[in-house]
């Protein structure tokens, strides 16, 4: 089955979204979601190196001996995170600060392996880099959704900007952790009664 | 090198209750939600990470210490870490292979699955960020090992009792299973007062 940039596009951003279907990436969507801006930087350096990952292993996919893809995949996405790293840390130190680790972390991201895995190899090039592009996008989408509801919830603000005309007294379990599993939980359960097959029994 | 002298010890209970890998650092979620249908699988997988946690932190320790430090690599740090992790499981598997055959059934089918495990990245990341000696970061894996397998091991007895009972539609599988990790975090908050190492 020919996949078309339309088709990419839908599967990758709603239909099998990285994180809500294929339960990818959790590790980075959660920890990173107390604040908006913290995801949004989050998600942008994700869909860079999926994309450019993607491109570079499909470029090569012909030349990599297929014993070793592993290690090639890793250490190519490992470049590129350094990229993703030397630039935050140069350009927005304080959010650099706030990701910490989870910046390296990109690196043992599922999405960009699973991506490379399922679909660079034996995909053209350009190709390649829209579906990465368009999982980074499903990513990014997700983590906005959960820092919408932590940050508003949580803090009363949104992107560090107080709302107008609103104000109660903030949630502080939202900025812990549970409220993070909370609700991805509830926002997997959602999508999987939007998106899964009807009448057919998930294992 | 030595101006944040915690106590190793604090460090090893911090970072089983308090600082708990999956609980409040959300690290190795993607084994954890698959790999916790079966208590039995869990717990080998959780052993496997604890082993391979201290030996890597320990190796990477080293490794940054001695070589990435005076040389001023730190910008290749990612690449040099996650090698040293792909290597050290092979070689423990290897080593498994030869000297520890029954451990080796046990538990080598997971070790391949622990190279992508962030939790063991992470680990060594949070070492270097916190700047910690060679034993705290010896505590501190080993630590952060048992905290993930207490983790697994709990949710997965959990669920094989969920597997007995009704859900809406949808939340079976992997919801229910982050909404039961949503109020284990919950009970280990009550730790939080007793240690903090952030």
């Amino acid at each position: 089955m020919a996949e078309t940039v339309r088709s990419v596009m839908a599967r990758n951003t709603w239909k099998e979204n990285q994180v809500l279907r294929q339960i990818l990436g959790i590790c980075s969507a959660l920890a990173v979601t107390n604040l908006m801006m913290n995801s949004l930087v989050m998600g942008l350096g994700l869909m860079f190196v999926t994309s450019l990952s993607s491109l570079t292993i499909s470029l090569l996919r012909n030349l990599i001996p297929h014993r070793i893809r592993m290690i090639v995949m890793t250490l190519i996405i490992a470049s590129y995170v350094i990229l993703v790293d030397i630039f935050l840390k140069a350009n927005l130190p304080e959010i650099s600060k706030a990701l910490g680790p989870y910046v390296g972390l990109i690196i043992t991201n599922c999405i960009i392996m699973g991506r490379a895995e399922a679909f660079a190899q034996k995909n053209p090039p350009l190709l390649s880099m829209l579906d990465g592009f368009f999982a980074g996008i499903g990513y990014t989408l997700v983590l906005l959704i959960i820092s919408f509801f932590r940050e508003f919830l949580g803090f009363g603000t949104l992107f560090g900007y107080e709302i107008p005309f609103v104000s109660f007294e903030p949630w502080t379990i939202m900025v812990m952790p549970p409220a993070a599993f909370f609700i991805i939980g509830v926002l997997i359960w959602i999508s999987s009664n939007l998106f899964a097959p009807k009448g057919k029994k998930k294992p | 090198m030595f101006d944040n002298a915690i106590n190793p010890m604090i460090i090893f209970f911090a970072s089983i209750l308090t600082s708990n890998m999956i609980l409040s650092n959300f690290l190795g979620m993607c084994s954890y939600i698959s790999i916790s249908g079966e208590y039995k699988t869990a717990s080998g997988l959780g052993k496997s990470v604890t082993l391979v946690m201290l030996v890597t932190t320990l190796i990477n320790y080293a490794v940054y210490h001695v070589i990435i430090v005076p040389f001023g690599l730190e910008y290749l740090q990612y690449i040099v870490f996650i090698m040293i992790i792909a290597a050290s499981v092979q070689i423990i598997e290897m080593a498994m292979d030869r000297y520890l055959p029954d451990l080796h059934v046990k538990l080598g089918i997971f070790l391949p699955l622990i190279t992508v495990n962030c939790a063991i990245l992470g680990t060594t990341l949070f070492m270097v960020i916190r700047d910690y000696n060679l034993l705290q970061s010896a505590f501190f894996g080993f630590g952060s090992g048992l905290g993930w397998w207490l983790a697994i091991s709990m949710l997965a007895a959990i669920r094989e009792q969920m597997a007995k009972t009704k859900l809406p539609r949808g939340l079976a599988g992997p919801g229910i299973a982050f909404i039961i990790t949503g109020i284990m975090a919950i009970a280990f908050i009550g730790f939080s007062g007793i240690f903090n190492i952030q």
